[in-house]
């Protein structure tokens, strides 16, 4: 029944024969996939192979992508997606994401955490300030900004912007968290930084994480997927323990993918 | 005549430096003309019109037709003409503007002919909308000449512009707020004015300084809806002179009346300025401005 040994009812999300398509051309096509609660997925592969297009269709953000549409079965907990969330605002608060380009609102650094918190019907002033700390310290951010929080997010520099928006959206206490590149837009420094954070949330939240850089999707993944392209259609070609697929796989295009000589 | 190969790179080279002279001085001559005209008028203005600018020209009461006295009631007036028009078009424009990038996808039907009645209106020359707001206003809603009529026509002529300035403002906010605000369970709403309208302002407010330098300007469609009574207007429904009618008025139909026509545009042009440089001040005091917006990809 199962299609992919990984897709048991110890994952936390998992998707089943999952495409994606935009105005009628697929760019992706069934998916199957389990995220174990807790573990950090690795999805590797080339550009365009709909790694973020995948990403989109967990949290639904394919509903403001004009012309994007979904087809197959996504399950979190158990339960069908829609299920489970009916609402896009109530699922957003369970899966949060991580862009490539930190991109913290053009506000105070307080204010981008505290925003979307009231938006959560969150609206006690002492709680706002205990999370805002809280959260801050979580992604070691507050003794860098603890002084300077209603200045603009904007002066932050890059790593620190994608530290807070990190922190913005582990404030409402997400489940999942997506990341497409958290890191590839940060200079060496920050990205280190920002992949000891997210290596320090393993167990917290369960993470899916992609990325172009392979010795990260080494370093930081317990399952990895390797996405590839056929005819303009993405799809995967292998999954499993990352030590497993890193180490030996047996498919050739990944094996030459892995080891740097192709892709 | 022989041509070695380096007499003829040297001529080509020549040539391109002749060309780059030319180039270069046409620029700059362009440029620097069109400063000159710039600093022509307004000295012109300021060396004609100064003289007779002070404190009792500036709150006195027009008397014998602008001759003596002061443009006092007119500049308020003026004040009261534009205030209705902003009032009126601000929140329409913006609105209309928000629907535009917003509600409606790019290419409906519905936002395709908006766009052209906003191309046609833009193009419309203000006498006509004189016409249309003395038909409409003055006398179909029964305004007569009044301030109302007048800020009403008004914002209907700078509804193109405003419309115009306030979309593209709204659309330059790079989608990643969107996004970002969208993936953190952000209601459309709530992104639109927490979000989206906030990083939009300062663009839409240069807009809106456009605008108010387009209603000061107008005289054609004011001398048909607010008409050209000088005195003090007790309210909206009053007729009231603006200082664009009175600058015509003095320059066209009153003798001896040139010297207070320029003082009366120096009025005119420093209050131009002075709107101008407090929304500057007013956009950097907000924190609005400077702020360094990056596009990227989702």
């Amino acid at each position: 029944m199962a299609k992919s040994k990984y897709l048991g009812r110890f994952a936390l999300i998992t998707t089943e024969n999952l495409s994606v398509s935009y105005n009628g051309n697929v760019v992706l096509r069934d998916v199957t996939i389990a995220a174990k609660p807790g573990s950090i997925l690795g999805l590797v592969g080339p550009s365009g192979c709909g790694k973020s297009s995948f990403l989109a269709s967990l949290n639904r953000l394919t509903e403001i992508i004009p012309g994007a549409s979904v087809a197959g079965r996504i399950q979190f907990d158990g339960q069908d997606l829609e299920t489970a969330f009916p609402s896009s605002v109530e699922l957003r608060r369970h899966i949060g994401m991580i862009f490539q380009k930190p991109n913290p609102f053009a506000m105070s650094i307080r204010r981008n955490l505290e925003l979307p918190l009231c938006e959560h019907g969150i609206r006690d002033r002492q709680q706002l300030q205990q999370i805002c700390e809280s959260v801050l310290r979580d992604v070691g951010l507050w003794d860098e900004v603890s002084t300077r929080l209603d200045q603009s997010a904007l002066e932050l520099s890059g790593g620190q912007q994608q530290r807070l928006c990190i922190a913005r959206a582990i404030a409402l206490k997400p489940q999942v968290l997506l990341m497409d590149e958290p890191c590839s837009s940060l200079d060496p420094l920050s990205a280190e930084r920002v992949e000891q954070l997210i290596e320090s949330m393993r167990g917290q939240y369960t993470i899916l994480i992609v990325t172009h850089n392979l010795a990260q999707a080494r370093r930081l993944s317990d399952q990895v997927a390797v996405f590839w392209t056929q005819d303009g259609v993405g799809h995967i070609v292998e999954q499993g323990e990352t030590d497993a697929i890193f180490s030996h796989s047996t498919n050739p295009i990944v094996a030459s993918y892995l080891s740097g000589r192709s892709g | 005549m022989i041509v070695t190969p380096e007499a003829t790179s040297r001529t080509i080279g020549r040539q391109h430096f002749k060309r780059e002279v030319c180039v270069t001085v046409a620029v700059w001559s362009a440029a620097v003309s069109v400063i000159g005209i710039l600093i022509w008028i307004l000295v012109d203005i300021a060396v004609r019109g100064l003289a007779e600018i002070n404190l009792k020209f500036l709150t006195e009461d027009v008397q014998n037709a602008g001759r003596e006295g002061g443009i006092g009631p007119i500049i308020l007036s003026t004040g009261l003409i534009l205030l209705v028009c902003l009032v009126v078009s601000i929140p329409l424009s913006v609105g209309t503007a928000i629907a535009l990038t917003e509600r409606v996808g790019q290419d409906t039907w519905f936002a395709r002919n908006v766009r052209r009645s906003l191309d046609v209106l833009a193009g419309v020359p203000s006498i006509v909308f004189g016409l249309f707001g003395n038909a409409f206003f003055a006398i179909g809603l029964g305004l007569g000449y009044s301030i109302l009529s007048g800020g009403l026509t008004l914002a209907c002529m700078v509804l193109p512009i405003l419309i115009r300035t306030s979309e593209h403002a709204i659309r330059a906010v790079p989608a990643e707020y969107g996004y970002a605000a969208t993936a953190l369970g952000m209601k459309r709403t709530a992104i639109l004015f927490h979000v989206v309208l906030p990083v939009a302002m300062p663009a839409i407010m240069v807009g809106v300084v456009l605008s108010i330098g387009r209603a000061l300007a107008e005289t054609a469609a004011l001398i048909f809806t607010s008409g050209y009574v000088a005195r003090t207007p007790e309210s909206l429904l009053d007729s009231g002179r603006s200082l664009s009618v009175h600058i015509y008025d003095l320059a066209m139909n009153v003798p001896g009346g040139g010297s207070r026509a320029y003082a009366t545009a120096c009025v005119l042009v420093a209050i131009l300025v002075l709107i101008n440089a407090a929304t500057a001040l007013l956009l950097r005091l907000a924190g609005w401005q400077n702020r360094n917006i990056s596009g990227g990809s989702l």
